[in-house]
């Protein structure tokens, strides 16, 4: 049972940021049908911009902060840069642009930052807690907390505020958004924005556990991206559910089958689970016009 | 695309001309032995993003997990003579036949699946195949990779760049031959059908999903054949052969390059084997040029360079 205890902590925690990752993928997609491969350097940004600039000598919460505002800079400048000129280019397309920009990112991070591996002091202290014969990390509660009060956030500001609809509306149906006088690429804008902004977050709250450096972005981006799948692309509640699922997933594969094997089971899960279900775990059925 | 497509059925064997005269020639002005070893890797990646041209430019499905391919191609050379004795002109024909064959048994279920799903499931596939490689450390060194040996023709030892250079430019051109003949025959047009409108392509009586398969076996093929070369040139295979960043760039090359366009696969590969050679003088901003290098390209060359090129000559907007 401890151990059970264990893996599902660990599980949940890693599951946390990877839902973060599939969020930030969702709010870009529905909004712009854009698949953004540069995601996971959003979380590289927020862990290597706080670790950096407090190395530095800035105190850690306003070099958190400082993070967060460089990485939606750098998500607004991708999509004023990058994204906006080729509009009506194909997926394909604007997929490659997106790994140019994430290869671009990490390029400009290994020159700008350092090739080493990080790590910022834990939040709460480092003494873990026990629970039920497991430990658990302060800093997992707080990855946890965290991932779940943006969560909270995101579904008020979409809810709650006229920006917040308009992103709704065009992620429904973006012609007919436009139509009712909404700046649909003013929302494309801001779904960068807070995309960029969750990522960095996420990366600033792991980063006491896991570790960053320079090149973290890309296996994130991977894995959020098929968390996003596995929940059924383009919605946010299938995007939390297939994070936490992929971490628990890999947890227990990696406690009671192979740890080596252990990013093989998530994706041997995700190619099943698009097989029996090609519209992910909680996606619509889309109909296609001929 | 479809005017690319057209015009390269109107001069069927001018990129194999092109190839041909590259070839020929390149050895004559070639100022050092160093210029033909980029060559040899230029002709070993576009006989790859050829195969995956056939898929995405033609068929139009897209794979991020050729790479996959790729490294079975790669492995089989070296893990045929190291562990179970076979010659490796034999391992590269079991590599390519087994490439073909997990092409053929996945293909099936993975390409029903379409768009970003279908991107997602062939990365899936990749990276799996990929870690493999990776963990498997009995038959493949793991991490550090393995050393390939000589290939034997014969009697004749494939070594040294020159070798390489005309067995992998000689072979492009079959390769482009072959691509060239497929694209022309009724198996050529019902790739074009599917890919134009699934739909309307079952109405005319296309099997869809075969033909959907056939070219991703093919492009499985083409990648493995393209894979056992890369190592056997090498001596070295390591699982980076295989990795999700060489899917990324064979797409990237097949995209730049021109979808649907023969010549584009090597003009694609070219680009993206040659710039990085040029960067290294930067060192540490060889990334942030590649990157900047893709953005740039994919914003005002969508077409790719060769139909792009061709749509200019012709005083077409591109």
């Amino acid at each position: 049972m401890p151990e059970f205890l264990q893996f599902l902590f660990s599980g949940l925690t890693v599951g946390a940021i990877y839902a973060l990752v599939a969020v930030g993928f969702t709010l870009i997609y529905s909004s712009s049908d854009v698949i953004n491969f540069a995601q996971g350097e959003f979380v590289m940004i927020g862990g290597m911009g706080t670790y950096v600039l407090s190395a530095a000598g800035v105190p850690l919460p306003i070099a958190a902060l400082l993070a967060i505002v460089i990485a939606v800079a750098v998500g607004l400048l991708l999509h004023r840069l990058a994204i906006e000129p080729a509009r009506d280019a194909s997926a394909v397309t604007l997929i490659i642009i997106t790994i140019g920009a994430s290869i671009l990112l990490r390029g400009v991070a290994g020159v700008a930052f350092d090739k080493n591996f990080h790590s910022l002091p834990p939040f709460l202290g480092a003494e873990p807690w026990l629970v039920g014969g497991a430990t658990i990390l302060p800093q997992s509660v707080i990855v946890l907390s965290g991932a779940g009060i943006i969560v909270l956030l995101l579904w008020l500001f979409m809810r709650r505020t006229l920006y917040g609809k308009a992103t709704l509306a065009t992620a429904a149906n973006r012609m007919a958004a436009r139509l009712v006088g909404i700046d649909t690429s003013r929302v494309v804008m801001l779904s960068f924005a807070i995309s960029a902004a969750i990522g960095a977050i996420g990366g600033i709250l792991v980063t006491p556990i896991v570790l960053t450096s320079y090149d973290v972005g890309t296996l994130l981006a991977l894995k959020g991206f098929a968390a996003a799948m596995l929940g059924g692309i383009g919605n946010p509640v299938g995007a939390i559910a297939g994070g936490l699922l992929l971490g628990l997933l890999e947890a227990f594969g990696a406690g009671y089958v192979s740890s080596s094997y252990k990013d093989a089971i998530a994706f041997l899960v995700i190619l099943a689970v698009l097989f029996a279900l090609p519209q992910g775990l909680f996606g619509r059925n889309t109909i296609e016009r001929v | 695309m479809h005017g690319a497509i057209t015009r390269l059925a109107g001069s069927r064997y001018t990129a194999l001309m092109a190839i041909a005269a590259i070839l020929l020639l390149l050895p004559l002005v070639a100022p050092s032995l160093f210029y033909l070893r980029i060559a040899t890797l230029v002709f070993i990646f576009a006989l790859a993003v050829l195969g995956l041209n056939l898929l995405m430019g033609f068929a139009g499905q897209v794979s991020l997990g050729h790479a996959g391919f790729f490294g079975i191609g790669a492995y089989a050379v070296a893990v045929g003579p190291a562990h179970l004795g076979l010659p490796a002109w034999a391992s590269l024909l079991a590599g390519a036949a087994l490439a073909g064959f997990i092409a053929f048994v996945v293909g099936r279920p993975i390409l029903r699946l379409r768009g970003h799903y279908l991107a997602v499931a062939t990365l899936g596939m990749g990276l799996l195949i990929g870690m493999v490689f990776t963990n498997e450390a009995r038959w493949t060194g793991g991490p550090d990779g393995m050393p390939v040996a000589r290939l034997v023709l014969l009697g004749w030892t494939a070594r040294g760049t020159q070798a390489w250079y005309w067995i992998s430019g000689v072979t492009l051109a079959l390769g482009a031959l072959i691509a060239i003949n497929l694209i022309d025959s009724p198996t050529g047009r019902a790739f074009r059908a599917v890919h134009d409108s699934e739909v309307a392509a079952a109405v005319l009586g296309v099997d869809v999903a075969r033909y959907k398969l056939i070219a991703f076996v093919l492009s499985a093929v083409y990648a493995a054949v393209a894979g056992a070369y890369l190592a056997l040139f090498d001596g070295l295979v390591t699982p980076v052969t295989a990795g999700f960043l060489r899917s990324i760039e064979f797409v990237a090359m097949a995209v730049m390059g021109g979808l649907g366009s023969i010549f584009g696969s090597i003009v694609g590969a070219a680009l993206l084997t040659v710039l990085p050679q040029l960067l290294t003088v930067f060192h540490d901003y060889e990334q942030i040029a590649l990157g900047t290098i893709m953005i740039l390209f994919m914003i005002f060359l969508r077409a790719g360079i060769v139909p792009a090129l061709a749509a200019l000559i012709e005083r077409k907007p591109p």
